[in-house]
């Protein structure tokens, strides 16, 4: 069976009164060509297939996911999972399942990602090898193709595609290396070329790289660090479980962030990737979390909905035990070029990427991370060398406390984050200061 | 299912591969977690697929199927000589496969307890009393504990002849205690964060005596609220098995993995801060330290008896009395490297390119204990149970933070502190080790959640470790 439609409604079907049902299923493909030393050195496909199906039983809840479509693996699965439930204590928070609402028509599927060949991919990577002639190339091209479909049994049904292309990677001059990301719904959209040139033109700026004193610098961030900042943010800040279990620095109606900041979450947006629903089959909708610097807004599932006396946002997780979990984030864009920016700042720093961020204290939001890929030092407002690579240990919520944030990039985009591509669009920012903890020396 | 993995094997051979390998795995896990007296998630997941993979000139291409009928098999053969074609687009040096003895060869991992045969209500039964306990404590707002478990075949077929079945079973769990203050959050975990985990059934689990512990976990996440934070400066730091054992997968683990050394993982998890030419010369770290790679030691996380490339587990020295002797290799790196293949290539399900991995990377017991180590030392901090841990992408600058500790003055444990973190590059870091807990504190602490490569995967690694000791270590980091 490879229609997703098709599956979930069987699941659900096969459940019949015996239980409350919901079922999510996925029918795909996925692809990614890595490069490493300038050459493919890894190169990967599959067919991707799945279901989850959650069942309650008088309030006792359970779950289980397979890989197996076919009519005798779900009659497996739902026979399992029905007996799993019986097993359990009545789950007092349990919120039900979705009753049947409409879903907004989101399609942002595309038809060059779905067709997308290997030799395609490996054209591409060799375009972004070859722009940085004399450096050396790592990174990967991918693309994804997806069809999600949702049924439960009060009759609730939603389905969408989805698609994703991204080329990402570096270039090494053998003392320093610099990125570049491109992602978008659309692989014609990617410019292996472009990404390329960008990479390698901050690898060799990146050479002869100083160490620099660990302190408090004015930074201009590009969007890769503008994408970490609202991760974190969004999964242990607007996240409704993490709220209600008084982990979050949220504070609704507060002015916590400069005027200038403005984050949504926006399935809707005609550059987003995502669906129109969740994994419980709620509805999405653009929603503000801060705007103008007030917060605004929290994601929830049913279950932190129900427990905070509200509406599910369309935030639901497979993972039901992350809580919600933001999925299309974006930090408005301003009016301001990176040039500008740069030139505004008498002694700091520009950072390309960060790396290895974790968080300290989810309250303050106080995380460590380091920069990669492209430290500068900015003086009288021009970049005046490399420095490399720093520490540091900086709350990313007071980092954009009110007068702290002092130009908002021009240069909307996805950004890419350790955490995956395709999850937050940002742009360059310019902020008063950023706390270094350690230098090349520790 | 020898012959599902050996129909790809042969599509592949067909399609005019010069080697290829399958894996056929089946798997089933469970996940079960309760917060505050009741249930939070209860999942189960079972999947099965077949991974193939196909070498054509110099360039590898793999295609994983889920579909296991004859079509389907030859299909995915084809596919990863199709992938591997393209690759040659941006070929790379010939990538020879180092010699590996060919088996037929059959493994399980030892159990008692199958942990998804022990009823769910004993296992849900037992998580609630931990969690209402940790809740009984005043100023608790989140008592959380959960269980875990693998239970995983797979049958490898190469073209050069081997056939081995192996039957991984892997089981832990763990619970923690919040407490909220006005502008703070504190935890405990045990028995580490994120859980521990082993190789064995669910005796493993009991081992630990979770209810025995949940009290005392619940009262020093509460004390660590009116705790003193963590000063600042150059101290003896002391760090506690668990957090030692994660300071050596970051620290040690990471940058000896052959993969990153030759620049493979450049891109996202990084390279390492080591020189291949300096194998056998550079000083990782003091005189006490001693490294291996055991893929053996019963009951660690990291233990098997083949690797996905069809290599046998085997104990391979790291680091020699501080020397540097020993990397994670696999079949194409370690004949780059001129080494015998380390047997250190795993893959994160069917679906996933089989890639250098660590096994169990631990760290030898020494001839001291904790309280000798306390008693030794002036002026320092015990720090306990891993809360945050971030270093680049060289392996060489650090900084951990953990749940708590207590300060060390005149050979005496004093006053708990909040917040403790450290700070410290790697080599200078490993130098000032001079302290290292005996074998009776040697525990096969186990990290169920290492990810590395693109598309991620997630490895399931071990870390033997005790208690250690370490001087001038830069302490108190705050934003």
């Amino acid at each position: 069976m490879t229609d997703a439609q098709k599956i979930a409604n069987k699941v659900v079907e096969m459940v019949g009164t015996r239980a409350e049902a919901e079922a999510i299923a996925t029918v795909g493909t996925a692809a990614l060509t890595r490069f490493a030393n300038s050459f493919i050195h890894q190169n990967v496909a599959e067919d991707t297939a799945g279901v989850r199906v959650r069942v309650a039983v008088d309030g006792k809840v359970a779950a289980l996911t397979g890989n197996r479509v076919d009519d005798a693996a779900l009659a497996r699965l739902v026979e399992a999972v029905i007996e799993a439930a019986k097993l359990q204590p009545v789950d007092e928070d349990w919120p039900g399942i979705a009753a049947p609402t409409p879903v907004p028509a989101v399609d942002h599927a595309d038809r060059s990602t779905i067709d997308a060949t290997p030799a395609q991919r490996a054209g591409a990577v060799k375009e972004f090898i070859d722009a940085g002639e004399g450096l050396s190339a790592a990174g990967y091209c991918d693309t994804e193709a997806e069809q999600v479909a949702f049924a439960n049994s009060l009759g609730q049904r939603a389905a969408g595609s989805v698609t994703r292309a991204t080329i990402d990677g570096i270039h090494q001059t053998g003392e320093s290396a610099g990125s570049a990301h491109q992602t978008s719904a659309r692989f014609a959209d990617l410019g292996g070329k472009a990404a390329g040139e960008l990479a390698a033109d901050r690898a060799r700026r990146g050479m002869k790289a100083f160490d620099l004193k660990p302190g408090e610098y004015a930074v201009v961030l590009a969007p890769e660090c503008v994408a970490t900042m609202a991760i974190f943010m969004g999964f242990y800040g607007f996240s409704g479980k993490a709220f209600e279990e008084g982990a979050s620095f949220v504070e609704i109606g507060a002015s916590q962030f400069d005027p200038r900041i403005t984050i949504t979450d926006d399935p809707m947006s005609p550059d987003a990737l995502g669906l129109g629903f969740d994994t419980e089959g709620t509805p999405k909708r653009a929603l503000d979390l801060v705007r103008a610097g007030v917060t605004k807004g929290l994601v929830h599932d049913r279950r932190s909905a129900r427990k905070a006396g509200t509406q599910s946002t369309g935030h639901a997780f497979a993972d039901a035990s992350l809580g919600p979990v933001t999925a299309s984030l974006v930090v408005a864009g301003g009016g301001d070029a990176v040039t500008d920016m740069i030139a505004s700042v008498d002694r700091g720093l520009y950072v390309a990427t960060f790396n290895y961020c974790r968080i300290l204290d989810p309250k303050s939001q106080a995380v460590t991370g380091l920069t990669r890929n492209g430290t500068f030092m900015i003086e009288n407002g021009r970049i005046t060398g490399a420095v490399t690579n720093l520490r540091f240990t900086q709350s990313f919520v007071a980092a954009l406390a009110p007068g702290r944030v002092l130009g908002v990039g021009d240069d909307l985009r996805y950004a890419d984050s350790e955490f995956g591509a395709g999850i937050v669009r940002a742009p360059s920012m310019h902020l008063a200061g950023w706390n270094f903890t350690g230098g090349a020396e520790g | 299912m020898f012959d599902t993995a050996s129909a790809a094997v042969e599509a592949a051979l067909a399609a005019g591969a010069s080697y290829a390998d399958a894996r056929y795995v089946e798997g089933r896990d469970e996940f079960i977690q309760v917060m505050n007296g009741g249930i939070e998630t209860l999942n189960r997941s079972e999947g099965a697929g077949v991974g193939v993979r196909a070498l054509v000139g110099s360039s590898w291409g793999f295609f994983a199927t889920a579909d296991d009928d004859a079509a389907s098999l030859r299909k995915a053969g084809r596919q990863a000589v199709e992938i591997a074609r393209a690759s040659a687009a941006a070929p790379g040096r010939p990538m020879p496969l180092a010699d590996v003895p060919i088996v037929d060869a059959d493994y399980e991992t030892p159990v008692v307890e199958a942990p998804l045969e022990v009823p769910l209500a004993e296992k849900v039964d037992m998580l609630l009393g931990v969690s209402r306990t940790m809740q009984g404590v005043k100023g608790v707002r989140l008592a959380r504990a959960s269980l875990g478990a693998w239970d995983t075949h797979k049958w490898f077929v190469s073209s050069q002849g081997s056939k081995i079945h192996q039957h991984i079973v892997e089981t832990g769990g763990g619970f923690d205690a919040t407490a909220v203050g006005e502008h703070e959050t504190q935890r405990r975990s045990f028995p580490q964060s994120f859980g521990q985990f082993e190789t064995g059934g669910f005796e493993r689990v009991r081992a630990w005596d979770y209810p025995g512990n949940a009290g005392r976990i619940a009262e020093e996440a509460v004390a660590l609220l009116g705790a003193g934070a963590c000063p600042e400066g150059d101290k003896t730091l002391i760090l506690e098995a668990s957090q030692l054992a994660l300071q050596i997968h970051e620290s040690v683990g990471h940058a000896i993995e052959l993969d990153r050394i030759l620049g493979w993982e450049a891109a996202f998890a990084g390279t390492s801060h080591l020189q291949l030419e300096r194998l056998g010369q550079h000083r990782y770290g003091s005189e006490v330290m001693n490294i291996t790679a055991d893929a053996t030691l019963p009951g660690a996380l990291g233990t098997f008896a083949y690797d996905d490339e069809g290599t046998p587990a085997q104990c391979v020295p790291i680091v020699d009395h501080g020397r540097w002797v020993g990397v994670l290799s696999g079949r194409d790196s370690a004949l780059i490297a001129g080494l015998p293949p380390g047997g250190m290539v795993r893959a994160d399900g069917y679906n996933r390119l089989p890639m250098v991995r660590m096994t169990n990377v631990g760290l030898l017991p020494g001839d001291s204990s904790l309280e000798e180590m306390i008693a030794a030392t002036e002026d320092g901090i015990l720090m306990s149970t891993n809360r945050s841990w971030s270093i680049d992408d060289k392996r060489l600058n650090f900084q951990f933070g953990c749940e708590i500790g207590w300060e060390i003055k005149k050979g005496k444990r004093g006053r708990m502190v909040k917040n403790p973190t450290y700070t410290g590059i790697t080599p200078k870091f490993w130098a000032q080790l001079d302290m290292l807990g005996g074998p009776a504190g040697w525990i096969h602490w186990g990290t169920p959640n290492c990810g590395k490569g693109q598309p991620v995967q997630i490895a399931h690694t071990g870390h033997s470790a005790s208690p250690g000791r370490f001087t001038e270590v830069r302490v108190g980091v705050r934003a």
